[in-house]
């Protein structure tokens, strides 16, 4: 049987969940012997070049690029894994969410104090290289069809290890309360 | 408002920390508003944090820390106004004073505000104004309101003109119509007051706890959890003092049958507070009146002081060894204090928020002593009990089911009020009773109870079938269930939840926009599934019923009209609503 093909990117997120999954120490050359990366952050490949099994996803979508990488994900993938708060709830980019985008990108740059003096015209960036921003920060499962979710902030190392090894080896999971209790 | 003004009301308190809520009270009632400015200076006197007397204040629907007009004005947003027309007449207020939802006039002579249901649902569209209660209220009747305000007419004197009533001394049935449409063996019926009182203290107390839970009694105010049984906890309590609390905070939207009782037979609850505090050795009584119904506080009093007058309450009761009072706590605004810990939370000046149990009122409660919290209609059941025996109470009603009850019917139908049945009857006999003509769902027990279809008007009205603290919501066929009452339901939920809980806090929104969701035709079968299964963890894992019932009225729709969600729900396992274009058109806006 050929090896399962994974990819994972970073949309909002903080990489705290892809330093997670590399926080399964020596696993990871298990893990790599298990699967192949293609398009990731880890291995630098920035465009699909093979159909894959299992795409992972940090983050939630926080601007159109966002959005394009995660239905090109979902198109390239058969499974889909939302990894960590971010990209299950928004997460910590949502608390941006009851606050109106003028008011955001006003604050951050027009009126806070790096910037009040020194963007006297009061621009707001944009160019047609700059992603656009969304009204919110949505959960990737608002946008397209997500098959499994880890949970966590990031999700524990264990946790990722045994939620992959069981999809690609199809045994079912057993995991232990403690690594999905969070408070 | 100078702080000398401030700590005049505190010391009328004894700067008591337990009485934060008449403090506050006191403040928004002279001055209209409780400012923040002076959250530290309460605070430092009753020994809290100005951030605890905030917590308290910013509680409440009806505690403001900004002006809210010389006139405010409250509407109830509950379903049964909006089908008796309230959008007309806000519009009307609205236009006529200036004011938008929720906001105060430039002069500050009008606020206009929205509030859950304000026990009048058998005579809306009505309004709160300066806690005087306006009925039955038509654009012509508003706008001669708002001309009367706009010349500063006294408010009394506006409900006189308007309901063309001279009797000062009755206003509050000029205000308010009690709507009695069916009286009954027990409740709605004659009693001489103080008559039990007396047939009590004749005995002692383990006879009457005995007769009581002879009786079958059962609690009135949703749970039906036996009488008997919840005083005998109490008396087994040994510390003293010990208090009898009646929750008159009737907050169920659609329920107005306490409101009837404490207006036509204030002296059955009473006896049945001072016969429970005989029994369990209780020599204080607390009647927690919700704030919508303060326009009755007065007039309790008054009966109040009558009774020490006729020695049935202060000390010695009619020349007994046993003394009891009866003080009333009005509440500021919240649903969830009907439960009856955040009921005692909110008696101790707090927020409502409902406690962790164990342990129990009747071991720890109100001030951590031994507190037993009784439903008006429960308590008003005890003198009457004493009077005719245990036996003759049971003839009445089903097998575990003793009595009658009194049905807040109201909503769609020709004949809405109290009626006083014997457990028992059934849907169809009660929907004859109420006059009603096509009818499409019953609301039984309130949006925290079912809604339930023609399929099962068969059963009956008893804690073993259909249980309801009162509340029957007629809805016609006219009137679409899943756009109208359900999301009005929910809306309910999600503004009521203290906020304690997750699931409680969160699901009640995440379940809203899921129907909105369906609604708008892009609802799948996850979506029904999810829906289910929320159902289940907001049983398990909230603290208060609040939460366990929130998601009843999405639940028993889906239950009882299916076909409902049938027409509306794809057969597909996922649709994505998100929208590219419509996502970035703030941006482009921003950035043009
Ligand atoms: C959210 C919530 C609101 C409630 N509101 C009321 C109420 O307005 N009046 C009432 O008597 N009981 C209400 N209850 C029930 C009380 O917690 C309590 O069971 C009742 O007052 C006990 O009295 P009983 O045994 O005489 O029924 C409410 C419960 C919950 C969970
Ligand atoms: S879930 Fe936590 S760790 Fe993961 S991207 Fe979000 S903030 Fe970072
Ligand atoms: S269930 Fe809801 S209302 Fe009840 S305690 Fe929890 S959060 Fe508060």
């Amino acid at each position: 049987m050929s090896k399962p093909i994974v990819a994972t990117t970073s949309l909002a997120g903080c990489f705290g969940c892809h330093m997670s999954l590399l926080d399964i120490d020596e696993k990871v050359l298990d893990l790599f012997k298990l699967v192949e990366l293609n398009k990731s952050p880890l291995n630098d490949i920035k465009k699909f070049n093979k159909k894959c099994d299992v795409g992972i996803i940090e983050g939630g979508c926080a601007n159109d690029e966002n959005v394009h990488v995660l239905k090109d994900f979902r198109k390239n993938c058969n499974t889909l894994i939302a990894l960590g708060s971010c990209a299950i709830t928004g997460g910590l980019p949502a608390l941006r969410n009851n606050i109106k985008l003028k008011e955001c990108m006003e604050e951050a740059y027009i009126n806070n104090i790096t910037t009040k003096d020194n963007n006297k015209e009061e621009i707001i960036p944009c160019d047609k290289d700059i992603p656009k921003i969304l009204d919110r920060i949505y959960p990737i499962n608002e946008v397209v069809k997500i098959d499994y979710y880890i949970p966590g902030c990031p999700p524990r190392a264990k946790l990722i290890w045994l939620t992959l090894r069981a999809l690609i080896t199809g045994e079912e999971v057993d995991i232990p309360y403690e690594v999905i209790k969070y408070d | 408002m100078t702080n000398s003004d401030i700590q005049e009301i505190l010391g009328k308190y004894n700067n008591d920390r337990f009485r934060l809520m008449d403090i506050l009270l006191d403040i928004q009632d002279k001055y209209g508003y409780i400012p923040k400015k002076f959250f530290n200076l309460i605070g430092q006197a009753v020994g809290l944090s100005s951030a605890k007397v905030e917590e308290t204040v910013t509680f409440y629907h009806f505690f403001h820390t900004s002006p809210k007009g010389k006139y405010t004005i409250y509407l109830n947003d509950g379903i049964v106004a909006t089908m008796k027309g309230r959008d007309n007449i806000l519009k009307q207020f609205s236009e006529q004073t200036g004011c938008q939802i929720n906001s105060v006039s430039k002069d500050e002579k009008f606020g206009l505000f929205s509030t859950p249901c304000i026990g009048m649902s058998d005579q809306e569209p009505a309004a709160i104004i300066n806690k005087h209660i306006f009925t039955n209220l038509t654009v012509e009747k508003v706008n001669r309101i708002v001309r009367l305000m706009k010349k500063d007419t006294p408010i009394q004197k506006i409900i006189q003109t308007i309901y063309e009533s001279d009797k000062v001394q009755n206003l509050i049935h000029t205000m308010v119509t009690d709507n009695i449409k069916k009286t009954g063996s027990v409740l709605l019926n004659k009693y001489k007051r103080g008559s039990a009182v007396k047939k009590s203290l004749n005995k002692n107390p383990e006879e009457i706890l005995e007769e009581i839970k002879n009786s079958n009694l059962r609690g009135r105010g949703g749970a039906g959890f036996p009488t008997g049984t919840k005083w005998e906890f109490c008396t087994k309590s040994k510390q003293k003092p010990k208090f009898i609390v009646c929750n008159a905070d009737e907050g169920e939207p659609g329920t107005f049958k306490d409101r009837v009782l404490l207006t036509n037979y204030p002296e059955l609850l009473f006896d049945g507070m001072i016969i429970a505090g005989y029994t369990l050795g209780a020599e204080h009584g607390i009647i927690y009146l919700r704030y919508e119904y303060s326009y009755l506080k007065n007039f309790l009093q008054s009966k109040l002081e009558q009774y020490k007058k006729e020695n049935l309450l202060g000390k010695k009761i009619v020349n007994s060894d046993f003394n009891f009072d009866i003080r009333i706590q009005l509440g500021a605004g919240s649903y969830v204090c009907g439960e009856e810990t955040a009921l005692i939370e909110s008696m101790e000046g707090k927020r409502g928020e409902p406690r962790n149990r164990p342990p129990f009122p009747a071991s720890c409660g109100y001030v951590n002593k031994p507190t037993t919290v009784n439903n008006v209609e429960t308590l008003s059941c005890v003198p009457k009990i004493i009077n005719h025996g245990s036996e003759w109470f049971k003839s009445f009603g089903t097998e575990e089911s003793a009595g009658t009850k009194l049905l807040s019917i109201c909503g769609d139908c020709g004949n809405s009020g109290v009626f006083e049945i014997e457990f028992g009857m059934t849907i169809n006999e009660m929907l004859e009773m109420a006059d009603t003509i096509e009818t499409q769902a019953v609301v039984v027990a309130g949006p925290s109870g079912k809604i339930i279809s023609e399929n099962e008007f068969n059963r009956k009205i008893c804690f073993e079938d259909l249980a309801t603290a009162g509340a029957m919501i007629i809805i016609g066929k006219q009137r679409n269930l899943l756009e109208e009452v359900v999301p009005n339901f929910l809306d309910f939920f999600i503004d009521e939840s203290c906020g304690s809980c997750t699931p409680c806090r969160v699901i009640t929104t995440h379940a809203k926009n899921r129907l909105k969701k369906i609604l708008a035709g892009k609802g799948t079968t996850k979506d029904l599934k999810d829906i289910k299964s929320w159902g289940n963890l907001m049983q398990k894992s909230n603290r208060c019923g609040l939460g366990k019932t929130a998601l009843n009225p999405l639940l028993t729709t889906i239950k009882f009209f299916p076909e409902l969600y049938e027409r509306l729900i794809k057969d597909k396992e996922y649709i994505s609503e998100f929208n590219l274009e419509k996502a970035t058109a703030d941006y482009e806006k921003i950035t043009k």
